[in-house]
């Protein structure tokens, strides 16, 4: 294609392996890849981690470090074949002709310089000598990135402002120069659900606004769906499919591109009751190294031999021309439908129905925190009411410093709340501290962290591990506590066997699900999951969230669910609380929460969800203005950004709480009648 | 900031006094008292007590405890028994030797730790990183005195370049110039390879952050990376532990003192400790806490100052 602004051809790359010895040892991270982007064309590369989508961007920036090596094809961009650059023209194109954002803009801004700073060092070294003309330019793009007071901005250092404040910084910083090209390299990992959409929102119209092309790394298809005109999937450094947007989307013809799109929940069909569909096994070494399909030992439909034995080809698809694939059986495969089998949920539940007698209540629960020197309290959590039923799921949803996590940590015991009351099974818990708490109360409430590591010791088996919380918990022998161990692996469907491995030698999923059974081991009649998946890949999520969903309907166990994931919540849960910087705005049955009227704050969340069933949606949301201050004053917490602020009512005065129908409980001002009723538009 | 630094003050006069407080008892009290101390064994105890009250030595130490202080106040440090001076001014005259001494090691460690730390720090792993690294464990691990002798034998008794020793009176024909080198470089040759240790992890770690991708992707030429984005970062975690050398090179040069008979601090110290002076030794260890205290609290402030996470708060 002559047209294309970047092209990439037979483009391999290997990393040098630093085995002491196996000096030759390499490893294939890209393999053979060719793809090309149009001038303001919008590319989505997506993938696990591990298939080499950021070695693809390293590559083309040229900045692969000193193990890795573009060992075969060629990149050229506006004609020019990257790999001939000289360092100066190198120099030149970078930050110049290409731009990159990247993953973590807190890191990847410099603490000790300010943004102003920074910013100006871009047209300095690529557009104009003159400081004057740089400031300029550093203060038109921040209000480009709709920054607000972009003249303050230039005087803040990064840690003062907040993730989606910094990432858009880095985004104003990228495209000051006018790049032909923008690569972002999962740029909204780790924001809040209602920030992503609003950064991709503002990259979305900047993009047309300057015809810029832009290469989008991520493992997340909805985010790539907002965004994109084309997507490439990549596995194991190989790219397995690649075509328009939508007809990759809605008609995918590698088994891996299905995997993907069927391991996410998604709010738009009605996936409730049926269990998500787990791409089976990981991505390992062997597989880049195979002849035939990198994806033939996870895939359902390999057939042996014919995958195997020799090299397969990108191929079109019949009736889509742009659209190829990399699978013999693309032709021969069922046409695609996003269903899962039933899952045990649904039948072992009815819908969520009136909480009767609630297993965990809170009522009036609070949480403030001394600040040093005499500064005051910082509230991190007031007046928080909700029940949790037997065997039910209860979400908890919210932002960073919205008080889930404190809310969590109350209900373990890790921290005491300050006011209100938590009663479990009739009796408050709410200030007594899990020192104080008696053995059988602790077993009764298990909690399970985001990142497993932090409750596995590295140096003992995983079977060590279980055996000793069994030995502590039941007071039992060892043998006993053996059998129960392995039984447990069992449970949590490994194979009992890992009981003598070490946590390293587990993936990631492997030793969530190993912290799952710990949590198992004493029998809790509640589970407090803090966002159990999102240390995970995205093809994990699927498989550890049907287990909970499973083990859950099996042992009539109660979940609270903790997750910023709205999609996945509408998959687990029965009942949904929503937080707000420390408060609840809204709380009952996943079914009411999910359907008219929205309090404002859950329409907004509910609109930035990036689905990937509905490609091309676009959302509009507000970000909260400044760094998030935990502050909790008078009034609405949702006022700042709400977009039917009453004013002088909804930031003065604690909006009264509505109820919409039975235990549904919005807190708003708004009267029922006016709250809002569609997702697509704000007023 | 302003409030940091006040508390940090009264936090140093509090310890100033607790300092001088407990150097007081433990030198006048134990063992035996200091007037059968200043008179000698041979003295009968009829004299010991006469000088005891004379001295007013038999009076609470609180109070005695308090004159003492006042007199410190005043600048009146006592006397001296071995110097036969003031201990004000065998104090002062000693000391302005010792930060000569340590001004110019100071300016040559700190530029050459930092040179050599960045230089391997940048390349971490590469060929010149290992040479810089061994070759700092080498010199920090040569033993001060060993380095003196050695080097004072090569440029002193065999080439004849330099002086052996170095009174820092120019009596003996050499250049108060010439009488620093020696010791200079030993102090220099001691000190610095740990320095350069400590920059170049810092530096090494900071070039892998990502911050430093991004300058790098911003079309930045490497040198122009290092010097802008690395260098300041690079320097935080270090900087504490470089001011920190100022106690060593004032209270902790002792061997090298001794072994080019230079007049320092330190040296004043050995002898005073031996010889029983207590006017000097308590002096002397309230100078030397005043200065360790100085450098922490010089070295938090800057510490501040390089950080704006510190200086503006999260
Ligand atoms: S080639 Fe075979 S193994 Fe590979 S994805 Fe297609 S069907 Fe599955
Ligand atoms: S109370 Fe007011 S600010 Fe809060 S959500 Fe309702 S309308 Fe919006």
């Amino acid at each position: 294609m002559s047209g294309a602004l970047l092209s990439c051809a037979g483009l391999t790359v290997d990393y040098a392996l630093e085995t002491a010895g196996l000096e030759s040892m390499g490893q294939r991270a890209v393999d053979d890849l060719s793809f090309d982007i149009a001038p303001g064309e919008a590319l989505g590369l997506v993938g696990e981690s591990g298939c080499g989508k950021t070695t693809v961007a390293l590559a083309i920036m040229r900045y692969l470090g000193r193990n890795g090596r573009i060992s075969a094809g060629t990149i050229s961009f506006e004609g020019r074949d990257l790999g001939q650059l000289a360092p100066r023209e190198l120099r030149q194109l970078r930050g110049g002709r290409i731009a990159m954002v990247y993953q973590d803009p807190h890191s990847s801004l410099n603490p000790v310089m300010t943004i102003g700073q920074q910013l100006m060092e871009v047209p300095l070294l690529h557009r104009t000598r003159r400081r004057a003309a740089a400031r300029e330019l550093a203060v038109r793009a921040l209000s480009e990135v709709e920054l607000p007071d972009p003249e303050g901005m230039m005087a803040r250092y990064p840690h003062q402002l907040s993730g989606g404040q910094q990432q858009r910084a880095v985004i104003a910083m990228a495209l000051i120069a006018e790049p032909a090209l923008l690569i972002m390299d999962e740029p909204t990992t780790g924001l809040d659900v209602t920030v992503e959409a609003s950064v991709l929102a503002l990259v979305d119209r900047l993009r047309r606004r300057h015809g810029t092309s832009v290469l989008f790394i991520s493992h997340n298809l909805g985010a790539v769906g907002r965004l994109c005109d084309r997507v490439g999937v990549l596995y194991a450094g190989r790219l397995v499919e690649l075509g328009p947007l939508s007809q990759v989307f809605a008609n995918p013809r590698h088994p891996y591109t299905r995997g993907l799109l069927a391991c996410v929940p998604s709010l738009a069909d009605e996936r409730r009751g049926r269990l998500l569909t787990p791409i089976a096994g990981t991505l390992t070494e062997r597989a880049r190294q195979a002849i035939g399909c990198a994806f033939a030992d996870r895939c359902a439909h390999a057939v042996e031999g014919l995958c195997t034995s020799q090299p397969i080809a990108l191929e079109a698809i019949e009736g889509e021309p742009e659209h190829v694939t990399r699978c013999v059986l693309a032709e021969r495969l069922p046409a695609f439908a996003v269903e899962g089998e039933k899952g045990p949920a649904s039948e072992a539940r009815p819908a969520a129905e009136p909480v009767t007698e609630p297993l965990l209540a809170a009522r009036g629960l609070g949480k403030r925190y001394a600040l040093g020197g005499g500064r005051g309290a910082l509230e991190a959590l007031r007046g928080i009411d909700l029940d949790l039923e037997r065997g039910g799921t209860l979400a908890i949803v919210g932002e960073s410093g919205s008080g889930k996590s404190t809310f969590a940590r109350i209900v373990i015991g890790l921290t005491e709340a300050s006011e209100g009351e938590l009663s479990f099974k009739g009796k408050d818990i709410a200030h007594l501290a899990i020192g104080r708490r008696r053995r059988d109360l602790r077993q009764r409430l298990q909690m399970i962290f985001q990142n497993p590591d932090s409750t596995l010791n590295p140096s003992h088996s995983v079977g060590y591990a279980l055996e000793r919380t069994i030995g502590r918990l039941h007071g039992i022998g060892r043998t006993q506590s053996r059998a129960d161990a392995r039984r447990l692996l069992q449970l949590v469907q490994l194979p009992a066997d890992y009981a003598e491995r070490l946590p390293e030698e587990l993936s990631g999923g492997q030793r969530q699900r190993v912290a799952i059974a710990r949590a198992l081991a004493a029998a809790p009649d509640i589970v407090v999951a803090d966002e159990p998946v999102s240390a995970l890949d995205v093809s994990v999520h699927a498989a550890i969230a049907n287990l909970l969903k499973e083990l859950q309907a099996r042992h009539a166990l109660s979940l609270v669910f903790i997750s910023h994931d709205i999609a996945l919540v509408r998959y687990m849960a029965d009942h949904v609380a929503l937080f707000y910087r420390g408060r609840l705005v809204e709380f009952g049955p996943a079914e009411a929460v999910f359907a008219p009227p929205y309090h404002p704050y859950t329409q907004m969340l509910l609109a930035s969800v990036p689905d990937p069933s509905t490609p091309g949606q676009r959302a509009a949301v507000r970000e909260a203005g400044t760094a998030v201050s935990q502050e909790i004053g008078r009034g609405c917490p949702f006022a700042a950004r709400c977009p039917w602020r009453i004013d002088r009512l909804c930031d003065r005065v604690d909006p009264p709480v509505l109820e919409p129908s039975d235990s549904h409980r919005i807190a708003c001002h708004l009267d029922l009648i006016d709250l809002p009723r569609t997702i697509e538009r704000t007023a | 900031m302003l409030r940091y630094t006040a508390r940090q003050l009264a936090y140093m006069a509090l310890t100033l006094i607790g300092v001088s407080f407990a150097v007081f008892v433990l030198n006048e009290y134990a063992p035996g008292d200091v007037a059968r101390k200043l008179l000698g064994a041979y003295a009968t105890q009829e004299q010991v007590e006469h000088l005891t009250r004379e001295l007013g030595l038999d009076r609470p130490v609180l109070v005695r405890y308090l004159e003492y202080a006042g007199r410190l106040l005043s600048g009146d440090l006592g006397q001296s028994l071995t110097f036969k001076v003031p201990v004000a001014e065998i104090l002062w005259d000693r000391l302005s030797n010792t930060f000569l001494l340590a001004a110019v090691a100071f300016a040559v460690i700190v530029p050459v730790a930092i040179l050599f730390g960045v230089l391997a720090g940048v390349r971490e792993g590469s060929l010149g990183d290992h040479l810089i690294l061994i070759g700092a464990n080498f010199i920090s691990s040569l033993p001060e005195f060993a380095t003196g002798v050695f080097l004072a034998s090569i440029f002193a008794v065999w080439l004849g370049w330099l002086p052996g020793t170095s009174p820092m009176t120019t009596g003996g024909g050499w250049s108060v110039a010439a009488q620093l080198v020696l010791p200079v470089l030993v102090i220099a040759l001691y000190d610095v390879g740990y320095l350069i240790a400590m920059v170049r992890v810092s530096m090494a770690s900071v070039m892998r952050q990502p911050f430093v991708r991004t300058a790098v992707l911003k079309g930045m030429s490497r040198p122009k990376v290092i010097l802008r984005h690395a260098l300041r970062n690079a320097l935080i975690a270090p900087f504490t532990a470089i001011l920190l050398q100022v106690n060593y090179l004032v209270a902790g040069v002792v061997v090298v003192e001794t072994v080019f008979a230079y007049p320092g601090f330190g040296r004043m110290m050995l002898q005073a400790a031996m010889a029983k002076d207590i006017a000097v030794v308590e002096a002397g260890t309230l100078v030397a806490v005043l200065i360790a205290m100085t450098t922490q609290l010089l070295g938090d402030l800057a510490y501040r100052l390089l950080d704006p996470r510190i200086r503006l708060g999260r």
